[in-house]
C-alpha cells in the first residue's frame, strides 16, 4: 500500500501506517490525518511534534500515560480533561491516531 | 577495574542474572544484589488464587535462598542512583559499580485511578499483588451470580494474558459452582483486541464468545465509582457491574523515577537488541522495568537475561554489545482447571498456529486449549524454582525459534 503526496509515493503498511519513519513530513502528516477524516489545527501539530521528538528519544512511541501527563503539565489541566482534549483532537484514541499522523509505527501496546 | 556488578532488584530476572553471571565471571568480580525484602514471589500463581487453585501461602520463598551463596544479597530500600558515580545508594550503604543491572520491575497503584481506593476491597478488586488475590478469593467464594467486570485501567500492564486468563477461569468457576447462568462476564480493555496481535486477538475473541462473555475494547478509563457500581471512560461511556476486578494503573519502581532515569512513567529507556540504558553506558535493564514493547512477564526477564550476560562479558572483553534481543516472549493461557493455550511471539513475529518448543512434536500446541498445555503450565512451577532462576536454561536460544510454527 502507499499513499500520493505531491507527486510523490510513499509506502504505508496495511494499517495505513508509514514504513519509513524518516520519509515524514508535514505535507504527509495532512494526508494521513485526511484519511482519518482530521482537520490539523495548531494543537494537533503541537502533539504530533511532541510524539516524533519522544520517538526521537526514545525510541518507542509513549504510552498514553505519558501524553496526558505532558498536557496536564502544559496546560495546568487535571488528568481528565488531558484526556478529554487529547480524545477531542484524535477521536479514535491518541495512541493510535495521532500515532499514525505523526508517521510512527503502529503502537503495540504492551504485548 | 575494579570488577563490581550491582543488581537492583531480586526478582525473576534479578536472580536469573546473577546466578547466570556468577557461573561465567571469574571469581574476582563481585556481584552484589539489592532488594527491600527477602520474599520472593511466584508471579504466575497469583492468577489461581481467587479460584482456590493454589494457596496464597505456597507463593512465597526466600530470595537468598534461590540466589548462588558466593553472590552478596542485601537487603536494603535503594534511595538513588548515580550513572555519573556509577553509584547506587540504599538507606544504609553506598555501592559503587562497573556494570549495573536494572531490574527493579513494576508495581500497581491503585491511588492513580480515580474512585478506586474507596471501591476497593468492598466491591472493586484485583489480583496483581498476593494480599488482593486473597482478598478477591474471599470474595468470589461467596459470590451467588450477577456482574462481574474485568478492566485494565492503562497501558503498559503486566502480564498481558493474565486479564484474559482471568475470565476464562471465572466462566471455568461459576460453571463449576452452578452459577453461570446467574451470572454475566464483561471484559473491557484499552486494547482495540482481546489482544494486540491479530490472530491471537481472534483466536481469544472466538474463545470468549464461545464462553458467552462480553468483550468491550478500546475503553479508556477514567474513573471507578463503586458506590453506584460502574466504571466510566474518558467518553463518558458507562459500564455497570457488580464485582470490579480490576488491572490498575501499573508503574515502575519510584528510585528510576527519583534518580531521572525513567520515561515519564517510570520506566527505562532501554534499546530494544542491546537492553542497554539509551542513555547511559554501563546501565542494562531487564524485566518489567524497560520500556520495551514486549510482554512484561517472567518469560521476557529470562530470556534477556541471556542477552545481558552475553553482552556484559563482551564489554568485559572490550568488545561492543550486540543486538541480539529481538522481544521474545513464551506465555501460557490458562482456560480452565486443566485446560491451557500457550502462545511464543518476538517485536515482529505474532502468536502463530504450531507446536512448541520441538516441531511436530511438541508437545505443547501453540494457540490452541489442550490438556498438555495446562500439564506444561503445572510442570512450570517446578522448573521456575529449580532450573530457571538458577539462571540455567533449556538448551534454546533467548531467541524466537520459527521451526514448528505454521506460517501464513
Amino acid at each position: 500500500m502507499s499513499i500520493e503526496v505531491n507527486g510523490t509515493s510513499y509506502a504505508t503498511d496495511e494499517n495505513g501506517y508509514l514504513v519509513n519513519l524518516e520519509e515524514w513530513t508535514e505535507d504527509v502528516a495532512k494526508k494521513l490525518a485526511d484519511a482519518e477524516e482530521i482537520e490539523m489545527t495548531e494543537e494537533h501539530w503541537n502533539l504530533v511534534k511532541f510524539l516524533r521528538s519522544y520517538y526521537d528519544e526514545y525510541q518507542i512511541a509513549p504510552a498514553v500515560k505519558v501524553l496526558t501527563k505532558a498536557i496536564a503539565n502544559e496546560k495546568g489541566m487535571d488528568k481528565k480533561e488531558a484526556s478529554e482534549f487529547l480524545y477531542q483532537l484524535f477521536p479514535k484514541g491518541p495512541a493510535l491516531q495521532a500515532c499514525k499522523v505523526a508517521g510512527l509505527p503502529k503502537p503495540t501496546g504492551c504485548v | 577495574m575494579s570488577k563490581k556488578i550491582v543488581v537492583l532488584g531480586g526478582g525473576t530476572g534479578g536472580t536469573i542474572i546473577s546466578n547466570n553471571l556468577r557461573r561465567h565471571l571469574p571469581k574476582d568480580w563481585e556481584i552484589t544484589v539489592i532488594d527491600r525484602d527477602d520474599r520472593h514471589i511466584y508471579q504466575p500463581g497469583m492468577l489461581f488464587v481467587p479460584f482456590g487453585i493454589q494457596k496464597a501461602s505456597t507463593l512465597v520463598r526466600s530470595r537468598k535462598k534461590y540466589i548462588l551463596p558466593d553472590v552478596n544479597f542485601v537487603i536494603d530500600e535503594i534511595t538513588h542512583i548515580d550513572p555519573e558515580k556509577r553509584e547506587v545508594k540504599t538507606k544504609s550503604h553506598k555501592f559503587s559499580y562497573d556494570f549495573l543491572i536494572i531490574s527493579t520491575g513494576c508495581k500497581i497503584v491503585p491511588e492513580e485511578n480515580d474512585g478506586l481506593t474507596d471501591a476497593w476491597g468492598k466491591n472493586a478488586f484485583s489480583f496483581y499483588t498476593i494480599e488482593a488475590a486473597e482478598m478477591l478469593r474471599k470474595k468470589l467464594k461467596e459470590f451467588e451470580g450477577g456482574k462481574l467486570v474485568m478492566n485494565i485501567a492503562e497501558l503498559p500492564f503486566k502480564c498481558p494474558v493474565a486479564p484474559i486468563e482471568f475470565v476464562f477461569l471465572a466462566d471455568w468457576y461459576f460453571k463449576k459452582r452452578g452459577i453461570r447462568n446467574k451470572t454475566e462476564i464483561e471484559f473491557v480493555t484499552p486494547l482495540p483486541g482481546a489482544f494486540t496481535k491479530p490472530k491471537a486477538s481472534a483466536v481469544f475473541i472466538e474463545s470468549a464468545k464461545s464462553k458467552n462473555i462480553k468483550i468491550t475494547t478500546s475503553y479508556e478509563l477514567n474513573a471507578v465509582n463503586g458506590k453506584e457500581k460502574y466504571i466510566e471512560s474518558v467518553k463518558g461511556d458507562k459500564v455497570s457491574f457488580d464485582t470490579l476486578v480490576i488491572v490498575p494503573s501499573t508503574i515502575g519502581d519510584a528510585v528510576i523515577s527519583n534518580s531521572g532515569l525513567d520515561d515519564g512513567i517510570g520506566y527505562v529507556p532501554t534499546h530494544h537488541n542491546t537492553l542497554k540504558a539509551l542513555k547511559h553506558d554501563r546501565i542494562y535493564v531487564i524485566g518489567d522495568a524497560t520500556n520495551l514493547p514486549t510482554s512484561k512477564a517472567g518469560s521476557v526477564a529470562h530470556y534477556e537475561a541471556d542477552v545481558v550476560v552475553f553482552n556484559i562479558m563482551s564489554e568485559i572483553h572490550g568488545v561492543k554489545p550486540e543486538e541480539i534481543y529481538d522481544g521474545h516472549s513464551t506465555c501460557f493461557i490458562v482456560y480452565s482447571k486443566g485446560t491451557s493455550s500457550l502462545i511464543d511471539f518476538n517485536y515482529k513475529i505474532e502468536p502463530l498456529h504450531g507446536k512448541f518448543p520441538a516441531p511436530k512434536f511438541g508437545p505443547f500446541t501453540l494457540l490452541k486449549e489442550t490438556k498438555m498445555n495446562w500439564y506444561g503450565k503445572l510442570g512450570f512451577e517446578g522448573l521456575y524454582w529449580n532450573v530457571l532462576l538458577a539462571g540455567r536454561h533449556l538448551g534454546a536460544p533467548p531467541t524466537l525459534v520459527m521451526a514448528g510454527k505454521e506460517v501464513g
